[in-house]
């Protein structure tokens, strides 16, 4: 216990790091090309027009929610072993990211099929499962505003950020399972109901490698720095508190 | 000396049994939460017998889930209440074994009630529920419930929002379980040939199998102080 609040100190907040405001320009950067990518260089989809450009965005948003996700359990790992808090800084950062992008996602994905199925929404196996793992992310954060002490805080939203997981698994591999999915499958095989497919040629390739290096990589890592470092100045902020307090 | 981890196991199973048997604090809330949950969805979904079909399995497997749901909120609650949990982690014991000891507690009991829900869904839907495929469904489902369920309440009952805080925390977790039995249930009650629907309890299974050991060993994060 003596042990565990000796680690509890939080750092004093610094400035900035010119790494970060390096990727901060890069992430920018980044997502303007993505754009000019996306909306210009690569041809317009002869099946579906230009609504099918929404999924440069699309695909590579769940896949840096994956990224964030992924640095949750990760994060909840290295707490439970080491106590560390900035692992737990890193846990929060991944759900909040992750929460974001995987709402991009859903949005996203509503636009596209408002032309393409005729619908905002539908009850699809992966459109379910997609809106199930956003709220057990919310129910993460939930879990958090209801534990006053840090330490139990920390604790249980480690156990619970690597058993939401499942959930983001399970959107995965859904399609593999159900096959009643009209969802296209990016990687291998629609299965022959998909409604709306995704054929490649170069230019599309280009745009979807830029789009996920960009939204699935660039974008969730700048800003769970930012987020790590907010965590660590409220810590911080909360121990000065507790100080003045007791002194 | 430390006492076995099977005898703990067995002395935590056998203590909630007992205070169980005397006091039928949980089946009772959970017995008559289950009986009106099927009695209100059977006059809400007055359906033909197609549609019935499609229909009772996810009606058994909300009303388990709910039911299970309030049963691991009363049992956690009454733990902490009465001082015995602190008293179980004073004692010099595997918290793993503790767990188990809970989570098998638990199992029995919302087993029975799913138990009882079979008999009372094929009366007031017409549709033979008892069947020895979907027994071992409602086993293989009802474990994946209570472990994670167990773990859940462990926390949840240490927090402010408690009982509410539980349900949006379990559900979604336990949904691929859910997900698997329902249409597990659904196939075989409709006579489905069997290589239709075998993935389901396969499914279930491993889901099942990697729930209890993760379960298993963040049992000890979530209680310890």
């Amino acid at each position: 216990m003596a042990q565990a609040k000796a680690k509890d100190i939080a750092q004093e907040p610094t400035a900035t790091p010119s790494l970060l405001r390096i990727l901060t320009l890069v992430t920018v950067l980044g997502v303007v090309v993505a754009l000019v990518f996306a909306l210009v260089i690569a041809g317009t989809d002869i099946e579906q027009g230009e609504v099918q450009r929404i999924f440069y965005v699309h695909m590579p948003a769940f896949f840096g929610a994956f990224v964030a996700f992924g640095a949750t359990v990760l994060g909840g790992v290295m707490y439970l072993w080491k106590r560390d808090p900035k692992w737990d800084r890193l846990a929060v950062a991944g759900v909040e990211v992750g929460f974001a992008l995987a709402l991009i996602n859903l949005i996203t994905g509503s636009i596209w099929a408002r032309p393409i199925w005729n619908t905002w929404w539908t009850w699809d196996p992966r459109l379910t499962s997609e809106a199930i793992m956003v709220l057990t992310y919310a129910a993460y954060m939930m879990l958090r505003a209801g534990i006053d002490n840090v330490d139990t805080r920390r604790r249980f939203a480690s156990v619970y950020g690597i058993l939401a997981f499942a959930t983001v698994l399970l959107v995965l591999f859904i399609i593999r399972v159900r096959d009643d999915t009209i969802h296209p499958t990016v990687v291998g095989n629609s299965p022959q109901n998909a409604q709306g497919s995704f054929a490649a040629t170069s230019g599309v390739v280009g745009a979807l490698m830029v789009g996920l290096l960009v939204w699935g990589l660039i974008v969730p890592v700048t800003l769970m720095w930012y987020r790590i470092r907010l965590e660590n100045m409220l810590d911080w902020v909360n121990r000065k508190k507790m100080e003045v307090l007791s002194a | 000396m430390k006492t076995g981890f099977w005898q703990v196991t067995f002395a935590v199973l056998r203590k909630d049994m007992l205070a169980e048997m005397r006091s039928r604090e949980l089946l009772s809330v959970m017995g008559l939460f289950a009986l009106l949950s099927v009695i209100i969805f059977s006059f809400a979904l007055e359906l033909d017998r197609e549609a019935r079909e499609t229909a009772i399995s996810g009606v058994i497997w909300v009303t388990v889930a709910f039911a299970s749901i309030i049963g691991l909120n009363r049992s956690m609650n009454s733990e902490r209440e009465q001082g015995n949990f602190d008293a179980l982690l004073l004692a010099p014991v595997d918290r793993s074994a503790l767990f188990l000891g809970k989570f098998l507690g638990n199992f029995l009991v919302v087993l029975l009630v799913g138990l009882v829900l079979l008999p009372l869904g094929t009366l007031l839907y017409n549709i033979t529920l008892i069947q020895p495929w979907v027994l071992l469904i409602l086993v293989l489902g009802i474990f994946g419930l209570s472990s994670i369920g167990t773990l859940l309440a462990a926390m949840t009952a240490q927090t402010r929002a408690r009982d509410a805080l539980l349900s949006i925390a379990m559900l979604p977790i336990v949904l691929p379980v859910l997900l698997a039995a329902v249409r597990a249930t659904t196939s075989i009650i409709s006579n489905e040939p069997i290589e239709n629907w075998i993935t389901w309890p396969q499914i279930l299974l491993v889901v099942d199998l990697i729930y209890l050991v993760l379960c298993f060993f963040t049992f000890g994060f979530v209680i310890e102080e």
